[in-house]
């Protein structure tokens, strides 16, 4: 029920985003434009379709990997922004932009970026096991390295490229091509329903696990896949449309809430985590027009209120 | 080699562990006057010593080495001297104050909250004048220093390493967004805070160093008085105020030193991270846990690691430079990790 309600939203909102902007359509123009030649054609179908996809796709991929992260360390803070593999996707990316150019390999760079950040992460905060709050600093310290080394291959890159990579690393929907509707497009319908497969088997890890593996949970092998695919998720949604902030950690507990049950409501997530960014596109294409702000910054600006008043709840119930 | 080796003589006569003291502070007066001369010596252009030492002795405008010593590399090593000291006193304090040795300027957003506050004063109050804005950026950095220890000592308990870091990572994150909106929207603002701020050291003028010095000053003494009660205050709050320590007073006293610090860091620099988390470790082990001793060694040792940063991104990468900032962000940050990993502190 809470899946078509959200879904429903979803399109209303894409349809919206087609229509307005500098050049405002109205749906029947939109509809002659899609599907005849109309006057909009243009602008529908080079413009914005391509933005309003690959954010709806990039979207659904934050918002399912920061619920399948969230629910793995049972911990609302544990997303991919703060642990840091955002931040690995986004050197892997630009590494790639500055060495080889950009294009196809870009993907492949910030998928073996955040891998590599992962892995890091999950090294060096092993200490005879995981406490979340040491996976939490050593993300955010592993993150601020990463950020680092972004800086510094920015000032090495030729400039054309550098200035391709600085409006990537904003976190923008502009001058969004088909090209990356087919990356965020292909990498959530490959991951998307990988992630769902393991939906139910955390869902019986949120129980515990004694309880998990009594269920039948093969618990190692659960934690395993579901880390990867949610890393994969990050990487590929980076790739595309550049280290959106807090998409991914906002999208989960949203997404639970309005579920209403137990367990990580992975699809509400996805929906979520889309109509954020495409309402945060459309946001930036039409609060201050004819100036296009990025996507990323009213995320930022959105997520890091939340990401304090989450810290208030948990210091207030003293689990932090 | 010897400060092992006085280290483990030491443990035998409390009088070999004041030797070993001074030869660690000696050892750090030399590598402080190497990464000096360093700093006047290596660059694009490298200069013998002698030649530098020439240069401030008898200087001759005709000799074009001379010039690039006076003009260029002593005003960056100056700001790099007092930026360095400025970062280095106040992660001092700051992780004093709050027990946390994860605490820094930089990463607590105390920089974000002085870049934020100088943006908004040119975008709505239009204010230009480098004079002006510094008074901006002190009371930015002023208010998020007070508003991040408020949010770490919510509810029970003291601020833990893990709260004030993580409130520090989300109000970062807010306040550059916020800065950025800003530049992106105004165009005129841009123009202003991109020559105001430049975060690095490169291109800094002996004249814009000025204005700023008095509130290094009054900061420096500041938190050498304060140093006195953090001593107290590192055995915990009961106990300190059983010794007579009047602990609001403490903290807002470290509070203001460490908003004038980083107000006029950020003022000549721009917000650079890292050297305020990095030079409290440094220091304890060079001078132990004391912290007046530590407040000199901070103000001895946040120049060391910055000069040696910026020495250092000088010729990494010839023929361009590496920004301070990245450098210390690619050294920092697995000394971050590091000392996460050494963190003994017990989580519910």
């Amino acid at each position: 029920m809470a899946s078509a309600g959200l879904a429903l939203a979803l399109v209303a909102l894409m349809g919206a985003s087609l229509c307005l902007g500098d050049y405002s359509l109205n749906l029947g123009q939109v509809w002659q434009a899609v599907f005849g030649d109309g006057d909009g054609a243009f602008v529908v179908t080079t413009l914005r379709a391509p933005r309003i996809l690959t954010g709806a796709f990039a979207g659904a991929c934050f918002g399912l990997s920061g619920a399948m992260l969230q629910s793995l360390a049972r911990n609302p803070l544990a997303s991919p922004d703060l642990l840091g593999f955002t931040q690995g996707a986004g050197l892997g990316a630009v590494a790639t932009i500055v060495l080889v150019g950009s294009g196809d390999w870009v993907t492949a760079g910030a998928v073996g970026g955040g891998l590599l950040a992962a892995a890091l992460v999950g090294l060096l905060s092993w200490r005879g096991g995981f406490r979340i709050w040491r996976v939490v600093l050593v993300g955010i310290g592993v993150g601020f390295t990463f950020w680092a080394g972004i800086d510094l291959l920015m000032t090495r890159g030729d400039i054309f490229e550098a200035a391709a990579a600085t409006q990537w690393l904003t976190g923008s929907l502009n001058s969004r091509l088909w090209s990356h509707v087919a990356v965020s497009g292909i990498g959530l319908a490959v991951l998307g329903p990988v992630a769902l497969g393991l939906g139910r088997s955390l869902d019986h890890l949120g129980l515990g696990e004694d309880t998990a593996a009594g269920l039948g949970v093969r618990v190692g092998a659960v934690r395993i896949a579901t880390a990867i695919t949610a890393v994969l998720l990050a990487a590929v949604a980076v790739s595309a449309c550049g280290p959106v902030a807090f998409v991914a950690l906002v999208a989960g507990p949203l997404g639970r809430r309005i579920a209403g049950g137990p367990g990580p409501a992975l699809g509400p997530a996805a929906l979520i985590g889309a109509a954020l960014l495409v309402a945060a596109d459309l946001s930036g294409r039409t609060v201050v027009a004819p100036m296009q702000l990025p996507a990323g910054l009213f995320t930022a600006l959105l997520g890091a209120p939340y990401l304090l008043w989450l810290l208030a709840i948990q210091i207030r119930k003293g689990t932090l | 080699m010897t400060a092992t080796a006085s280290r483990g003589r030491s443990l035998s006569s409390p009088r070999r562990l004041g030797a070993g003291r001074i030869g660690r502070v000696l050892g750090l007066a030399a590598v402080a006057l190497l990464v000096v001369v360093a700093a006047l010596a290596v660059g694009a252009r490298p200069i013998p010593p002698g030649t530098v030492l020439d240069a401030l002795v008898q200087p001759d405008r005709a000799v074009s080495d001379h010039l690039v010593v006076l003009d260029l590399r002593l005003p960056r090593m100056l700001a790099g001297i007092l930026v360095g000291a400025s970062l280095g006193v106040s992660g001092v304090l700051m992780q004093g104050i709050t027990r946390n040795p994860l605490a820094d300027p930089g990463l607590l957003g105390v920089n974000a909250g002085a870049s934020l506050a100088v943006v908004l004063a040119i975008w709505v109050g239009g204010v230009t004048g480098p004079g002006e804005l510094v008074w901006f950026a002190f009371a930015g950095a002023g208010g998020v220093a007070a508003l991040v220890y408020a949010l770490g000592s919510l509810g029970r308990g003291a601020a833990t390493p893990v709260r004030l870091a993580l409130a520090g990572a989300a109000l970062t994150a807010l306040l550059l967004a916020l800065v950025s909106a800003v530049l992106l929207v105004s165009q005129e603002t841009l123009q202003v805070y991109r020559f105001w701020v430049v975060g690095s050291l490169a291109g800094t003028e002996r004249a814009s160093l000025l204005p700023i010095l008095p509130a290094f000053a009054a900061g420096l003494v500041l938190a050498l008085w304060a140093g006195t009660a953090l001593n107290a205050v590192a055995l915990g709050d009961d106990t300190a105020r059983a010794l007579g320590v009047r602990l609001g007073l403490a903290r807002a006293g470290t509070l203001l030193a460490v908003t004038l610090l980083c107000g006029a860091a950020v003022a000549v620099a721009g917000p650079i991270s890292f050297v305020g988390l990095v030079v409290p470790h440094l220091a304890r082990g060079v001078v132990g846990p004391d912290q007046r001793l530590g407040v000199l060694a901070g103000a001895v040792l946040g120049p060391v690691v910055l000069l040696g940063a910026d020495v250092l991104g000088r010729v990494i990468l010839p023929p361009g430079e590496v920004q301070v900032g990245i450098m210390t962000g690619l050294v920092g940050g697995p000394a971050f990790v590091w000392v996460v990993r050494h963190l003994r502190i017990m989580q519910p």
